[in-house]
Formats: C-alpha cells, structure tokens, sequence
C-alpha cells in the first residue's frame, strides 16, 4: 500500500490541491475564517458558562480550548471524511486509482486547519499566562494519535456512507451526543469513581484529557493512558483498512 | 501469449433494496425479514482472448454489457466470477467528459486528469502546451471548467488521454467528439497510437467505423456473449439485419448452436 502511495504521489498532490482550491476559493476571508471559527465557539462558550453557569476555575479558557481544539477537528476531519469518498464517485468508476487517496487528501486539508487553530492555541495560552515546560514536545503523541484515530474513523464512515446514506445524519446525532461526553466544559470531578472511568472508554476524551494534563497541570499522564490511546487507533485503523481492502472493488456497485 | 484473455467472465450487478434505503431502513426490513435482493447479471460468461497489435470492436445494442465488460477488462471492476488476465500497461478511455471538476481551471483539470491516468509532473509540464494546442482551448485555460461547452469538454479529454501510449488501449465511444474538424484531427491521432502496436477494444455504435478499424468483432447481446469472431463483415452484415428486424433468436440460429458460438476463435 504503501509503495502504491508513493507511485501516486502525483496524483495525491493534485488532489490535496483540488480540496484546498474548492475550500478557499470563493470565500473572501478564505483560512482567516478557519482560525476565526474556533475562536467564536470558544466565545461563546466561555461567555455562556462563566456568566450564565459562574464556572470560576482557574484557566478555565485554556480548559475550554483544549475541549474545542480536540473535538472540532474530530468533528471536521470525521463529517468531511465520511463524504469523500462518495463525492469522487464520478472518478474511482472511470479510472482504477487507490480510494484512500480521496480519504487522505480531505485528511489533510482538515490537519492544515487544525495546525492553523493549534497556533492559535499557543497564543491563548501565552495570554492565560500558562507556563510551558519541556512536556509540552509529548503533545506530539496524542496528535499523532488524534490523526491517525480520525482517519481510521474517516476510513470505517466514508465506506459505510457508500452503502448507507443515512449515516450522516446519524452521525450529527452522535457527534452531538459525544460532544456533550467528552467533558469539553465541565469537570469529571464531581462523579463518582466509577463514573470517571466511564469517561475513558470515550477515546476523544482521552485526547482532551492529554492536552489538558500536558498543558494545564504540566504533569505526564501515565503508561497505560498512552497505551489506552494507542489501542483505540489501533482498533479504529485496523477496521477501516480491513474495510476498504474488503470492498474495494464493490464500491462502485453502490454508487 | 496473449495481451488479453478473458475466461468465463460474469459480472453481477445487485438491485433491489439495499440501494437508497439507509441503515435504518435497512435494519427494519431485516427485524422484519423483508430484505430483498434480485442479482442481475450485466455479463454471462464472456470469452475472447486478444494478441498483440488485434483490434477489437464491440457490438450491441443499448444495455448489452459493452460499459460493464470494459470496466472490468480495464480493472476498475472485477468480475463476479472468471478470470482477467492482462499483460502490460492498459489505458481506459470511459466516457471520456465526466470526472472533471466543474469548479477548478481548464489548466488545474488537465493536471488532474494526468495525474489520474498515471502521468508524472514532469510529463505533464512537457506536455501542457501541446494539449491545450491539440483541444484548442488556448484562450480558456484559466477559465472554470464549468464554462466549457461540452464539445469542449470532450475534446480536452481525448487532448489528454491520448497522449498515452498504452499495450492495451479501450476507447468507449470516444471516436465521436467533437465537430467534424477535431473528429478528423481525433481519427488520425488514434491509429496513429493503434499503428504504434497497442492492441485495442474500441465500442462503438458506428458500424462503419467498426467495419473500417477492426480486425475482430465481439458482439453482445443483454450480457449473452453472441460471438466472437475475425470474420467482420459478415458479422457486421448480421448485426445491421438485426438492428432492422430485431430477432435474436433467428441470429443465433445462422450462426448455429446455442448462442455462445466460437467458431471462429482464435
């Protein structure tokens, strides 16, 4: 496969292109608005739950920013993945090229965006008066993770919106359900134990919770935490790879 | 050893619910046990092997298998069931204006397209210029692709597909593009690449370009081989008194036997 991604690198190229073209084209304030989108909901939110909810906790903006940074590009990356493939259908039935690259490219462009917020992460930081010590290079693991675990999903949704179009919806749904799971504005302190470990079967939890750890308290979180991460890319990557190596050449009597 | 060999080759489309219907859907009619699904075989054990240099024209009539079998052949499919073997590099030339991006540039569309057909950078920004030159389109080249006539359209498709120079080239339908000076222009760029030893698969409704191009003939009839043969004249003979009468039966009766006639094969 990998080999394949190298004779195609052209191609690849061109495609990743094309995506960015069609983004960007035809909005006046083209990447500006990816970087003032984030900042908006982060607003908004923080002026909801200091003013409404009286959330006094120390940074809790940069609290609020890991939650949104994680999420919006799980968010992004999974619902723009899970079309991609779909919308080249006029392409993948005339010619024989490698579907993932459509995946991929998408991937991309969402990974661009998400670099573009993260910078803008540091900046908030810096005017939250966070201290950064050596750690935070280990942020390098759970975005590592972070983008891998998006395109396994990416992988499993756009093969499933192939057969089953009602997924997006559903999939709205669901991400509205995971969002409100993944303590993106509250704390999980106020559960019980057991409760709080509830939390981490939800892997975009365990990405927030990283940042938040690295960033916030400066402390490493332990072994088995990166090993909890690690299973769940793992898992999500190897369904979607098996996914696509399966139907491969049934796609197109879907579309 | 032949560049093309087909075996027994059946291709199965499935219809019936599971299209359109989503996961909810889906799961209700399978709690209900109500999930239906009718096969329906676009290709029925197709045969025919090609050597080097041969020229294959496809016959039949609308929904005959011809787009299907050459999807296959081309492996953008793969048979249900039979084999494909293949030697050497191959170039599908499918309904050539479709798969171009309406948004993008003239300019940005060619390079997409090259870099689908497996053309490196480096080729394309040699070649640039002479396809635009050869499609005509100098003075379109940073306009969106939306804005092209569909003559247009075509003629910057067969401008960069027929730049390859393939073992197995498959044209489907595309001799006929564009007016009457590009398709001359078209023509003359095809055997140019066909004298150049590529063997050939050429579908088309024309019979006279079939009879003029091609030293064998495949005919197809509702995914039923009819047969394959060199002798085609005759062939085309039969097939233009059948697109007058429209008798199959009586086809497969002058040919003899049941149908899937090989008596002419290689």
């Amino acid at each position: 496969m990998f080999k394949n991604l190298m004779n195609r690198r052209f191609l690849f190229e061109e495609l990743v292109k094309r995506d960015f073209k069609k983004k960007y084209k035809r909005t006046v304030l083209g990447m500006v608005w990816s970087i003032l989108s984030p900042l908006l909901t982060l607003l908004v939110m923080r002026l909801v739950f200091t003013q409404f909810f009286g959330r006094t906790m120390e940074h809790y903006t940069t609290y609020l920013f890991c939650g949104n940074l994680v999420f919006s590009y799980f968010n992004e990356s999974t619902s723009q993945g899970m079309v991609s493939l779909m919308g080249n259908a006029g392409i993948f039935t005339k010619v024989n090229i490698p579907k993932y690259l459509f995946l991929f490219s998408k991937n991309i462009q969402t990974l661009i965006n998400f670099g573009l917020t993260l910078c803008v992460f540091v900046v908030f930081c810096f005017l939250d008066q966070i201290v950064f010590t050596w750690k935070v290079i280990l942020l390098i693991y759970p975005i590592v993770c972070l983008v891998l675990f998006n395109v396994g999903v990416g992988l499993i949704l756009s093969a499933l919106f192939v057969f089953f179009r009602d997924i997006q919806y559903l999939w709205t749904v669901f991400t509205q359900l995971l969002m409100y799971m993944s303590a993106i504005f509250y704390t999980i302190d106020q559960y019980d134990y057991t409760t709080q470990c509830l939390f981490l079967v939800n892997p975009v939890y365990l990405f927030i919770r990283y940042f938040r750890k690295i960033v916030i308290e400066a402390t490493i979180p332990t072994l088995w935490f990166h090993l909890l991460m690690l299973t769940d890319v793992v898992i999500v990557l190897s369904i979607g790879c098996w996914m696509y190596k399966k139907y491969n050449t049934r796609f197109l009597y879907y579309v | 050893m032949s560049v093309l060999q087909l075996e027994q080759v059946s291709i199965r489309y499935m219809t019936g619910d599971f299209k359109d219907i989503g996961l909810k859907e889906y799961v209700m009619r399978r709690l209900k046990r109500n999930y239906q699904v009718t096969e329906f075989w676009a290709d029925r054990d197709i045969t025919f092997a090609l050597e080097k240099g041969d020229m294959l024209g496809i016959i039949g009539t609308n929904g005959a298998g011809k787009s299907t079998l050459l999807k296959a052949v081309s492996g953008i499919m793969e048979p249900t069931r039979g084999v494909v073997r293949r030697e050497g590099s191959i170039a599908a030339l499918l309904e050539l204006a479709s798969g171009f991006d309406g948004d993008l540039t003239v300019r940005e569309n060619t390079y997409l397209r090259g870099a689908m057909l497996g053309y490196t950078r480096k080729f394309m920004d040699e070649t640039y210029s002479q396809i635009i030159r050869f499609a005509e389109l100098e003075e379109f080249q940073d306009r969106p692709f939306r804005q092209l006539s569909s003559g247009m359209k075509s003629r910057l498709a067969f401008s960069i597909a027929s730049l390859v120079q393939p073992d197995l080239l498959i044209l489907d339908e595309v001799l006929s593009v564009g007016d009457g000076a590009f398709r001359s222009k078209s023509a003359a760029k095809m055997k140019e690449i066909i004298q150049g030893g590529a063997t050939t698969i050429l579908v088309s409704h024309s019979i006279g370009q079939i009879r003029e191009m091609c030293n064998k003939v495949l005919w197809l009839h509702k995914g039923e081989q009819i047969c394959f043969t060199s002798e085609v004249d005759s062939i085309c003979n039969l097939y233009e008194k059948f697109l007058g009468k429209g008798n199959i039966r009586e086809i497969k009766q002058i040919l003899g036997g049941g149908g899937k006639s090989n008596g002419f094969a290689t």
